[in-house]
């Protein structure tokens, strides 16, 4: 079956620089080098990582950063944490907003 | 859970195994290596004797290569590891490796252990530190260990109880812990204690693990806090598709893309180490090759000198190692061996 999205596409991410090679290499350095250990450990990059693949609601870095979070030694529940904490954001985001809706209520209304 | 043999399961049988690894059109590891310059490839030294002392175990671990547990029978006799300590005295191969198995359920094993000391060698027992509570008679392994300068290699596949339990059995990580406190209870583990405690991690699943420094300081600090438990390193280790770890990648829908991700991640550094090149391993029956995992897909050595009793060291320095797909996993990454990552 065709589906917009296929998991082994996940593989060819590495083929951008086929179209555009200049910019594709200067993304995966950059993309290395912000996923090394640094002040914040490869570990905890994978995990915000995953949060934030989860607030885009991108499936290949779902995967991948899933994947890569197990094998970093990362628990279930911290995973899971993990994507609770991009929930939590995502809902923060919508409700502030609500401030907004408030705001312009209020303005137009008497 | 029964073993593999025990269940009369296809892939008990070797033949079935590389059967397996060798279908789907998968790069070959050989042209791996001829792509590196490494075909064939040969040993750099013997640095260490490895013997697999029998494959009876008091657990039936899901991912154990050596298709082990309580129903496997096959057991070293006095009279092999007699004609192993003649090899031994007679050559300088300073490292004996006793795995299993459960070594300790080997009933000459203590005895071997106190002849290897003899002959001055450092012993290495991989010791899966619930046969230490198996039994009253198994109570004082840490004492023995510590006696005779044993370094022990313990597989502690999680710091989660949920995790090693999947993996072990349940009730294993519990009995890993309390094991793990009577070892350090007489030293093992402890800074400047001499008497060394490895643990080794390989992950409960499809995925390959992760660098060995990241995983061993998060089990340091996660062992000492929870449990007050201290190691000296974390062998960082990647199930190989093979016996029970084949069977649960196939039976998952796995096996594809984890052999797929063991081939991408083919590493020349890691071998250029891989531990064939430097070990012998030697067969409850006496029968030697190339490593551990060889030794259970009855892949024995190449040449004349493939038995104990026509132990021919110099023709074993210059053999051809026998490769098949299953190699893949000591290339993977950062590459894998029984002393972990390489690279
Ligand atoms: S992995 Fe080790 S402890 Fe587990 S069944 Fe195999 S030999 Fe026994
Ligand atoms: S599986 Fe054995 S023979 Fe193959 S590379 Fe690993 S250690 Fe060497």
């Amino acid at each position: 079956m065709e589906t917009y999205y296929n998991p082994d596409d996940l593989k060819k991410f590495s083929h951008i620089g086929e179209f555009q090679k200049s910019m594709a290499d200067k993304f995966f350095q950059y993309y290395g080098e912000v996923f090394k250990d640094g002040t914040l450990t490869e570990r905890e990059k994978s995990l915000i990582a995953l949060g934030v693949a989860h607030a885009l609601q991108c499936p290949y870095c779902i995967d991948a950063y899933t994947s890569s979070s197990l094998e970093k030694g990362c628990t279930e529940e911290q995973m899971m944490e993990a994507v609770h904490v991009a929930g939590a954001i995502r809902g923060g985001a919508t409700l502030a907003h609500g401030v907004q809706m408030m705001n312009q209520t209020k303005k137009l209304m008497m | 859970m029964k073993s593999l043999l025990a269940q009369e399961h296809l892939l008990s049988k070797s033949t079935e195994q590389l059967h397996v690894l060798n279908q789907n059109g998968f790069a070959k590891f050989r042209d791996k290596l001829t792509g590196i310059g490494l075909n064939p490839l040969k040993p750099t030294s013997i640095d260490i004797f490895q013997m697999n002392v029998g494959k009876m175990c008091n657990q039936t671990c899901k991912h154990c290569h050596v298709d082990a547990g309580p129903d496997r029978k096959e057991i070293m006799t006095k009279q092999t590891m007699q004609t192993c300590l003649e090899i031994l005295s007679k050559h300088d191969i300073p490292i004996v490796d006793i795995t299993g198995g459960a070594p300790e359920m080997n009933p000459n094993f203590r005895w071997f252990v106190e002849e290897v000391k003899k002959l001055g060698k450092h012993i290495l027992v991989r010791c899966n530190l619930t046969i230490i509570l198996a039994g009253k008679s198994y109570h004082s392994l840490p004492e023995f260990f510590a006696k005779h300068h044993v370094e022990i290699v313990s597989s502690l596949p999680h710091y989660t109880k949920f995790r090693t339990d999947r993996q072990r059995g349940d009730g294993v990580f519990d009995k890993s812990i309390e094991a793990l406190t009577m070892l350090n209870n007489v030293g093992y583990g402890l800074e400047d204690s001499g008497l060394m405690l490895n643990l080794v991690y390989n992950p409960t699943g499809a995925i390959l693990p992760g660098p060995q420094k990241t995983l061993q300081d998060e089990y340091k600090l996660k062992l000492k806090q929870e449990f007050g438990i201290m190691f000296n390193n974390l062998f960082v280790i990647t199930n190989l598709p093979i016996s029970r770890f084949l069977d649960y990648l196939l039976v998952s829908g796995n096996y594809h893309d984890y052999m797929s991700q063991l081939i991408d991640a083919f590493n020349p550094a890691a071998a250029l180490g891989v531990m064939c090149r430097n070990t012998l391993s030697i067969g409850w029956d006496g029968y030697i090759y190339d490593c551990d995992f060889n030794q259970m897909l009855d892949m024995k050595v190449q040449g004349t000198s493939t038995h104990i009793s026509e132990f021919d060291l110099e023709a074993l320095s210059n053999r051809d190692i026998a490769v098949n797909q299953h190699c893949f996993g000591c290339t993977a990454g950062l590459g894998s061996s029984c002393g972990g990552q390489m690279v």
